[in-house]
Parts: C-alpha cells; sequence; structure tokens
C-alpha cells in the first residue's frame, strides 16, 4: 500500500513497536502487525502441539484437507513448523470426495494445488469407491432430508480408512476454537453428554486404530483467515451445496455474535466444556466392533453399516434418529409421541467430533 | 470517490462471483465525508445482489465477516467510523463458509 493514502492515525505494533498494525487480536485484544502475527500465531500452535505431546518423532501423520481455510492453513503451519521445529514428521494430505458434483470437485482441485505448493503427498478416498454410493447419488435417493446424518458418518469412517491406507499414526484436522466452542454449545443443547465430554480433547480416539488431534483448538476462527489473507494462501470457500445446517447455524451465529461483545466468550465456552464433570450415573455408552465391519462401534453394526443397509434396500429412513441401546428406548418413545423432529450428532459437513 | 472493493470467503457469491470491484461513491451531499457506515449502506444497495443478510446485521456487516481498509484490521481504524479516502482498498472476507 502506497503512503499517500494511509490513515492519520497510525497505530504501532504492541509486540515491536516499530511497524504499523495490521490486526486486532481476538485472543488478547492486542494491536499487532503482520510480522508480529505470523510468528505469535506459528509459535502459539507450536506450543500448544509441545505442551500437548500432540506428535512424536517419526510419526506419519495425515491432515485431513478439504481444501477450505482451516485444513489449508494447518497443511502449511504444520510443514512449516514441521522443517521449523525438527518435528521428524512424514505429513500427507487425506481428502474424502464424497461426490458432490460443483462443490467437492472443486475443492478437491485446490487440495491438489495444495499437494504441489506444500509438496505434501495426497490420498483421496471417495464414498463411491468406499461405500458404493456417491452423496449425489444418496440425495437423489432420499432427498434433502438427513443426508447430511449420511454425510457426517461416511466421512468419518473414510478419513479413518484413508489414514489406515496411508498407515499413518495420526489424524490431523483443523478444527478451531470458534467450531469447538460451538459444538460445546450444540452438545449441550442436545443434551449428548457422551459428545459434550469427548469435544474438547484436543486427542480424541487413542483408544481406536487412529488418533485424530486438533492444533487448532485455541486457534480463533479470525486469526485462521487474517493468516490465510495475509500469506494469500490459496483455499476454497463455497458452503455444500447440500447443507441447510439450520441447528448449527443458529450455534454458530450465537457465537459470533458473543465474539463480537467480548472475544473471550470463545476460550471461556472451551474451558467451561473442558471442565464438565460427567456424573457417573450418566450411562455412557460401551465400545465395541461391528460386527459386520470391524470398525468401532457401540452398537452391533456401525452406523455406516446401518446407513447403507438402507441406502441399498431402499429403507433410506433405517438408522436415521437416535437410537442408543436399549436403555433409551423409553426416551425414543417420548420423542416419537411427541412428534420431535430428531437431530442426529453430525449435522454439518466439514464438522464432527 | 474511487474505492476498490474485494469480496472473499464465499462473500463473492453474493455479488455474482466477482472478487474486485473498482467502484465510484458519490458521498452524501450533507456529509462531507465518506465513512465504512456510509459505504456498506452503498454496497448492499449497489453491489450486493442476492442474500444481503449474510452480509449485513443491523447496520453493520454480519458478525464473522472480516473488514480490512488499506491490508488493516477495521478493528483498529474504528469500523464503521473509519473514513474512507480517494483509492483506499477495502476488503471483506466472510469466515463463514466451509472449513
Amino acid at each position: 500500500m502506497e503512503g499517500n493514502h494511509e490513515k492519520a492515525r497510525v497505530r504501532l505494533c504492541y509486540l515491536c513497536n516499530q511497524r504499523r498494525a495490521a490486526l486486532k487480536r481476538p485472543k488478547t485484544l492486542e494491536q499487532i502487525c503482520r510480522e508480529c502475527f505470523y510468528e505469535v500465531f506459528e509459535e502459539e500452535i507450536h506450543q500448544v502441539i509441545v505442551k500437548n505431546q500432540l506428535f512424536k518423532p517419526g510419526e506419519r501423520i495425515a491432515i485431513g484437507a478439504s481444501g477450505g481455510k482451516d485444513s489449508t492453513v494447518l497443511a502449511y503451519v504444520l510443514s512449516e513448523l514441521n522443517r521449523r521445529h525438527n518435528y521428524g514428521l512424514d505429513l500427507f494430505l487425506l481428502s474424502v470426495d464424497e461426490g458432490i458434483t460443483g462443490y467437492r470437485d472443486d475443492s478437491l482441485e485446490t487440495v491438489k494445488r495444495n499437494e504441489l505448493q506444500y509438496g505434501l503427498p495426497l490420498k483421496i478416498v471417495s464414498y463411491k469407491d468406499l461405500y458404493g454410493w456417491t452423496m449425489d447419488e444418496i440425495v437423489k435417493t432420499i432427498g434433502l432430508k438427513n443426508n447430511c446424518t449420511f454425510c457426517g458418518v461416511f466421512r468419518r469412517q473414510a478419513l479413518d480408512r484413508g489414514a489406515a491406507l496411508l498407515k499413518v499414526d495420526k489424524l490431523v484436522t483443523g478444527h478451531n476454537a470458534d467450531d469447538i466452542a460451538e459444538t460445546v454449545l450444540l452438545n449441550i443443547l442436545r443434551g449428548d453428554i457422551a459428545r459434550l465430554s469427548r469435544c474438547t480433547s484436543i486427542t480424541t480416539g487413542e483408544d481406536g486404530p487412529i488418533p485424530r488431534c486438533k492444533p487448532f483448538k485455541y486457534t480463533y476462527e479470525k486469526e485462521i483467515v487474517m493468516y490465510a489473507y495475509f500469506k494469500r494462501l490459496d483455499y476454497f470457500s463455497t458452503e455444500c451445496i447440500y447443507s441447510p445446517n439450520a441447528y448449527r447455524g443458529f450455534a454458530r451465529e450465537f457465537i459470533k455474535d458473543l465474539e463480537r461483545m467480548r472475544p473471550r466468550a470463545i476460550l471461556d465456552i472451551i474451558k467451561s466444556g473442558e471442565d464438565f464433570r460427567i456424573s457417573t450415573s450418566t450411562k455412557m455408552p460401551e465400545q465395541g466392533i461391528c460386527e459386520r465391519c470391524g470398525y468401532i462401534s457401540s452398537q452391533k453394526w456401525c452406523k455406516a453399516c446401518v446407513l447403507l443397509e438402507g441406502l441399498n434396500k431402499g429403507l433410506p429412513k433405517l438408522g436415521i434418529g437416535r437410537s442408543r441401546g436399549l436403555d433409551n428406548n423409553h426416551r425414543k418413545d417420548v420423542k416419537q409421541i411427541n412428534g420431535t423432529k430428531n437431530i442426529e450428532g453430525k449435522q454439518c459437513g466439514s464438522l464432527d467430533f | 470517490m474511487q474505492l476498490t472493493l474485494e469480496f472473499g470467503g464465499g462473500l463473492e457469491l453474493l455479488c455474482d462471483s466477482v472478487k474486485i470491484h473498482d467502484v465510484n461513491v458519490i458521498p452524501n451531499l450533507e456529509a462531507d465525508k465518506l465513512t465504512m457506515k456510509d459505504l456498506l449502506v452503498w454496497v448492499r444497495t449497489n453491489v450486493i445482489k442476492e442474500r444481503p443478510e449474510m452480509f449485513m446485521k443491523d447496520d453493520s456487516v454480519r458478525p464473522g465477516v472480516l473488514v480490512l481498509v488499506n491490508d488493516c484490521d477495521w478493528e483498529l481504524s474504528g469500523q464503521l467510523d473509519t473514513p474512507l479516502e480517494e483509492k483506499d482498498v477495502v476488503v471483506f472476507i466472510s469466515t463463514l463458509h466451509g472449513g
């Protein structure tokens, strides 16, 4: 920017006191310049990685890459930190092709460019290959109701299966602080105690085949987008064409309203989520293995197998709605009597916990 | 007043998928200067083609939309009160799309 149209009131960076401040950090309200921002942004993520011992030297790590802002910044920052601090990690990009024309095919082009830009090998797994159905075909069959349930359940497994194919030790995802605060609220709104206790963990699934972790757990969405903008990172930003997502949308908007009034609210909600104690009388689902495909499941069949069975038999309603073992029959009856619409756990395209 | 407007993060979809708009904004006659508050109203009327509620809420941008004036976060320059000058570059980025 030429000096001739700089604003009269130029504020200097709170950290270096030399350069012009370029943004206000939501976390600290400090006004800092671009260069100092890159430094603190990257350093904080490094500290989160070190403090939580997210990685061990020599590990193979898959980055769940959608082509969107969060995973693009994650891939960029992680390869940078891996070099700078000698993590000794082998990094891979892992993408899921849900088979959504005009959405995922475009965003996968972004991931393919990231593969070249960051020099990270890319693996794409598709719903068509794994399940025999694309999301386009599923929507043609079941319409625009519950399609996000199919997509969410299938994506979770697809990432695990892709990670197994890559023989990685861990999967990292780009979930940021705003996402996690939003999920805490949603799990409270749904009374989903099992997910509420899990959703703030920085690492999950340590007992399963492939643990997942979220290096951006404390990173504000605003800073991720600012970072991507200042660094001119190449990301894709289109809403999924099948995702109405009203319930999550309200929660998101509420979080953003709170953030505007008091940016710390986001970290405080995460803190509240972390500090909840689950009472011992709350029945938690027991983890077992799907009798059909061997994937982790708390039921006889995993959710993906139940949904697929429904699709393949022309009974797409099968597996829709909540059923958590016999103990929940009572609750299910109440719901049916009231005629309430069930809101199943994983509604949103890019988010699952 | 000649300004360059840039829409990103999915906001470009609200204006025919065009990201960069070179515009000429005529300031209100009574006021001698143009502020971001005035510009938002002008943009909603003249640039946004659909779903204006994705861009604005009340008299400001929708929470979750980032604004930069000459590559500087508008939270540093007074948000709605930020004065605009000839050839300023104003960037709007949505953080609400995709992940």
